[in-house]
């Protein structure tokens, strides 16, 4: 069966962007051919730093033919309609069917070439591709992610007639810039594609290519008795910068081991992109790095690694005098230059903002049994790296500095500990800090943020979150979560609000809100979430518990049956309130029969269990308290009737039904869950 | 025949370095101009590309711009860093298809061998905030260092380009470090070291860092840095009202203008008199000069095509 090939050969396309190019034009490509009708066996994409590659295998050489029905006017109609009909289907008279007093025009198209189908699919690809950001050249008006120079477009080894405005479109493409014979080759199926760009030095699989770095730098590395550090981020980045990857062990000199670890790592990675290594076995780096270049060389890479070396160093030594120099000036001091940086126009300095993080991390401290002296000390310290050399230079090292420089100016492990952790969780992948100091600055920087914001009224919207806020309230939320604490979120928000003269309106309801998209996540029901979230309790640890002793509840026979029962009382509940106001009062017991007076005994009787097993936060107590009302419901929905003609025993039977509603209730709002 | 004279016998010196770049892009085309004589923070603000890359009208220039970033200034004792240095400047205006291909063989052109190198596109949109330009493109890696950045415009002054320019900058004194092999920008060979006149960079430039880095951190008059600052910003829309005897606005001077006004913000910046709040307004004024007198050459050129 014929193949598609389409390569889209352009200059450098940025490495973040790679796997999703590679998605959209399997995407948009697929979308294409199922539009056509065209049916294919296969559809594979691959992305590389200078390419974009679609390999479409199975299509069919031609479209089916299709027969199209057009409906016209009524037989009958004036002629002059029927003529207007004729001219817009494009058919003669004669084409024409009748069914049911209608006039039918059939149109019998004939299925196209795919070759033509495959130009326009490729000429509207290239048209409308989603780059998150692409620009035009020279005196073109055509927008990629970078310069786009040529595209092999063939289809059952035929050149598919693209016509794309100042792109060479054919059978031909370019491997490796500098290895092997520099020339452009041409291909005519996948086949001699793949096989012509491995003779011209370009691995196109991105899998392929990870797995030669790994591979390789291992081997490299074992050669010395070394071991790579794997970094999976850091290898997907590496393999979309280079289509021929060279492993390379360098040296370095091992004096800049004494610096922080994090400081070393950040330079090797972050700027370099170099992959760290170890001796097996033992803590912390080995003074090499492995870089990956694009090409071998004749000197097995001497040059390459000898240059890289050297910028390593240079950077290195940079950060060894920030190192050197941010020490000689105690923490405290910087806040005289964070009184300079404003934090946001509306929210002051960064100063002002420790000096609300101070006081809060203070107040919050008993909350979550840490010390309020030492809490308050980590939180005046926990900005003061931002005026400091080394996360000037190294932005992502905020906290992690200030942590080393608070440790090493005789800070309490505590103080310390908590200025390099209260960032955390940065992110869902991130740990959450768990010394109750760094708990409680790590709280209190959170708050403080969300406060602030919602205060002057920059909550998030749809997808616009520039502040970070959902993130900052997850943060909150996992905090509490994972370490167990015992707070009311009302309390926390209220000590935050301290500090602002407007409320931070909304604040609660946003914490709500990702409260239940946080549970959702866990895999936890929507429904079970929404009733227990109705009561409106703020302390998260009981909530999930609650949440957890529903769901166990409801999976037994008694929940289950329970929550028939109780939705059956609502219904007749709701149905009696439209026809006017229920009774007021408490039920009483009746004589007869033994139905309704032993649900009334069960009311009475399980009563005082559930308020106390819920008093003790004992949910699964709460739940077998309520599952003894089951029987006494069921029983009394078979054989009593609520709607009995006397209006004094239908009140009783209704003020039953409402004190069943009322005791479930207590535990979550039945009506929420579903099933 | 190689239009920088004799062929040193060892590596390139600093100013054999430029001039194998002149000669190179002086052999496609471009014209060769010289370094504006207006103190400016990056060779992209040369008159020469900021107003040439706006309009219709072909371009290609090639030129070395001295530049100046007052608040890097380490009064001589950084082996890396200084506060004037040198940047090799060419726009390419259509940028050619083969402008890759070109880069890549002025650095061969310099003894930069890509068949033993590791040289990497590697992905950096360029912006400069003060004169609404950005663009994208990437920074040149060689083995792992950046020795160029490498930019189609999109955006000048505030306004679409078309048709588009290609921007290279190669930064000297760290191509010149690769080159030399050497490790303290202040023991590079500037002219040849057969000279019986030879010079290392520190002798021809470590007095100018010592004493403009003082003079730059310490010294500056802040206040009348700010006057002056005022002063540019009030003559810029005056000069521009004016015409000229062929009745244009007074573009070129009016620009001029704008690239003092940018140099003294520099100025006041590195004396640390510019506070965080306030940065944004001046970056903002100074694009809304530069803006002014980009609509205004653009009216002129688009008159003249």
């Amino acid at each position: 069966m014929p193949q598609f090939l389409l390569e889209l050969f352009s200059e450098e396309i940025p490495a973040r962007m790679q796997v999703g190019a590679a998605a959209d034009l399997a995407r948009l490509a697929g979308e294409g051919l199922t539009q056509a009708d065209l049916a294919f066996d296969s559809l594979r994409t691959f992305a590389g730093s200078r390419r974009l590659t679609l390999v479409v295998d199975g299509l069919p050489a031609v479209q089916a033919d299709r027969v199209d029905e057009r409906k016209g006017p009524r037989v009958g109609a004036p002629d002059a309609a029927l003529q207007g009909f004729l001219r817009s289907a494009g058919v003669a008279r004669e084409a024409l069917t009748e069914r049911d007093g209608v006039w039918f025009a059939v149109i019998a198209r004939a299925g196209r070439p795919t070759a033509e189908i495959l130009a326009e699919l490729t000429q509207s690809l290239v048209a409308k591709f989603p780059w998150p950001k692409s620009m035009t050249w020279g005196t073109g008006k055509l927008r990629w992610v970078r310069p786009l120079h040529s595209m092999i477009c063939v289809f059952d080894r035929q050149i598919v007639q693209a016509e794309v405005e100042g792109v060479r479109v054919g059978d031909i493409s370019e491997g490796h810039r500098y290895m092997g014979a520099r020339r452009p080759f041409r291909a005519r199926d996948f086949d001699d594609y793949r096989e012509a760009l491995l003779g011209h030095f370009v691995v196109l699989d991105v899998e392929a290519r990870k797995q030669r770095i790994v591979d390789r730098a291992r081997a490299l590395c074992a050669d010395r008795g070394l071991e790579l550090v794997e970094d999976p981020g850091l290898l997907d980045e590496v393999a979309g910068m280079v289509e021929w990857p060279t492993p390379i062990l360098g040296d370095m000199d091992p004096r800049f081991l004494e610096l922080p670890a994090e400081v070393v790592r950040t330079s090797m990675r972050t700027h370099q992109r170099y992959f760290a290594v170890r001796r097996p076995g033992l803590p912390g780096l080995a003074p090499h790095f492995l870089c990956v270049a694009n090409i071998e060389t004749a000197d097995g890479g001497a040059l390459i690694s000898a240059g890289n070396a050297r910028v390593l160093s240079a950077r290195l030594d940079d950060a060894r005098f920030f190192w050197e120099e941010d020490r000689k000036v105690p923490l405290e001091t910087r806040l005289d230059t964070l009184d300079g940086v404003t934090f946001h126009a509306q929210l002051g300095t960064m100063r002002q903002r420790v000096e609300r993080i101070n006081a809060l991390a203070r107040a919050i401290a008993p909350l979550v049994g840490a010390d309020p002296e030492l809490s308050a000390r980590a939180a005046w310290l926990a900005k003061a790296d931002l005026a400091t050399g080394m996360v000037g230079e190294f932005p992502e090292l905020q906290g992690v500095m200030g942590g080393y420089y608070a440790a090493a100016q005789g800070e309490a492990e505590a103080v310390s500990e908590a200025v390099r952790d209260h960032y955390r969780p940065q992110g869902p992948g991130d740990t959450v800090p768990t010394a109750p100091v760094s708990v409680a600055v790590a709280l209190a920087d959170k708050l403080d943020t969300l406060a602030g914001f919602f205060s002057i009224g920059q909550a998030p919207t749809g997808s616009r979150d520039p502040f970070a806020l959902r993130r900052a309230a997850l943060g909150v939320i996992r905090l509490v979560f994972e370490n167990g604490l015992r707070v009311r979120l009302g309390d926390l928000i209220a000590s935050a609000q301290l500090a602002y003269d407007e409320p931070a309106a909304g604040l609660l309801a946003f914490f709500a809100d990702r409260l239940k998209v946080s549970l959702r996540d866990q895999g936890k029901r929507h429904d079970l979430v929404d009733a227990v979230f109705a009561l409106g309790d703020d302390d998260l640890v009981r909530l999930t518990n609650r949440i957890d002793a529903l769901g166990a509840f409801l999976a037994t026979d008694d929940g289950a049956n329970l929550l028939a029962g109780f939705k059956r009382a609502s219904n007749i509940l709701a149905a009696e309130a439209r026809k006017g106001a229920l009774p007021e009062g408490v039920p009483v017991r009746v004589a007869a029969p033994p139905e309704e007076q032993a649900l009334f005994d069960a009311l009475t009787a399980e009563r005082p269990r559930i308020d106390a097993a819920l008093a003790s936060e004992d949910f699964v107590g709460a739940m077998a308290a309520l599952a003894a009302l089951r029987a006494p419901v069921d029983a009394f929905f078979d054989s009593v009737l609520v709607n009995a003609e006397d209006p004094v025993v239908r009140a009783n039977r209704l003020r039953l039904l409402a004190r069943v509603r009322e005791e479930t209730r207590k535990v979550a709002d039945f009506s929420l869950v579903s099933g | 025949m190689t239009p920088s004279g004799p062929r040193p016998s060892g590596p390139l010196s600093f100013q054999d370095l430029i001039l194998r770049l002149h000669a190179f892009w002086s052999a496609q085309g471009c014209v060769i101009l010289q370094p504006y004589d207006v103190e400016v923070g990056a060779g992209t603000l040369h008159p020469g590309t900021v107003l040439r890359a706006l309009g219709p009208k072909p371009w290609r220039a090639a030129y070395v711009q001295p530049s100046r970033r007052p608040s890097d200034g380490r009064y001589g004792e950084n082996p890396n860093r200084l506060r004037h240095f040198h940047q090799y400047q060419v726009i390419l205006k259509p940028n050619p298809p083969d402008m890759q291909a070109l880069y890549l063989a002025s650095l061969e052109a310099v003894g930069i061998d890509p068949a033993v190198h590791d040289i990497r596109f590697v992905e950096d949109d360029w912006e400069n905030p003060t004169v609404g330009a950005w663009g994208l493109g990437w920074e040149v890696w060689c083995d792992g260092m950046e020795v160029s950045q490498y930019t189609y415009f999109q955006q000048v002054g505030g306004l679409d380009v078309s048709p588009v320019s290609g921007e290279l900058t190669y930064g000297l004194e760290r191509l010149a470090l690769y080159i030399q092999g050497v490790d303290n920008v202040y023991d590079l060979a500037f002219n040849d070291p057969q000279s019986p006149a030879f010079k290392t960079y520190g002798e021809v430039f470590l007095e100018n860092e010592r004493e403009f880095s003082t003079f730059e951190l310490e010294t500056a008059d802040v206040e009348m840095l700010k006057r002056q600052f005022e002063d540019m910003e009030r003559a810029v829309p005056r000069i521009l009202a004016q015409t000229g005897r062929q009745g244009q606005p007074l573009v070129l001077p009016a620009y001029d203008h704008v690239l003092k006004a940018s140099h003294l913000f520099n100025l006041m910046d590195a004396r640390g008199a510019i506070a965080v709040a306030e940065r944004q307004s001046y970056i903002g004024r100074i694009r809304d000069l530069c803006k002014a007198c980009a609509l205004a050459w653009v009216a002129v050129e688009e008159a003249a095509a």
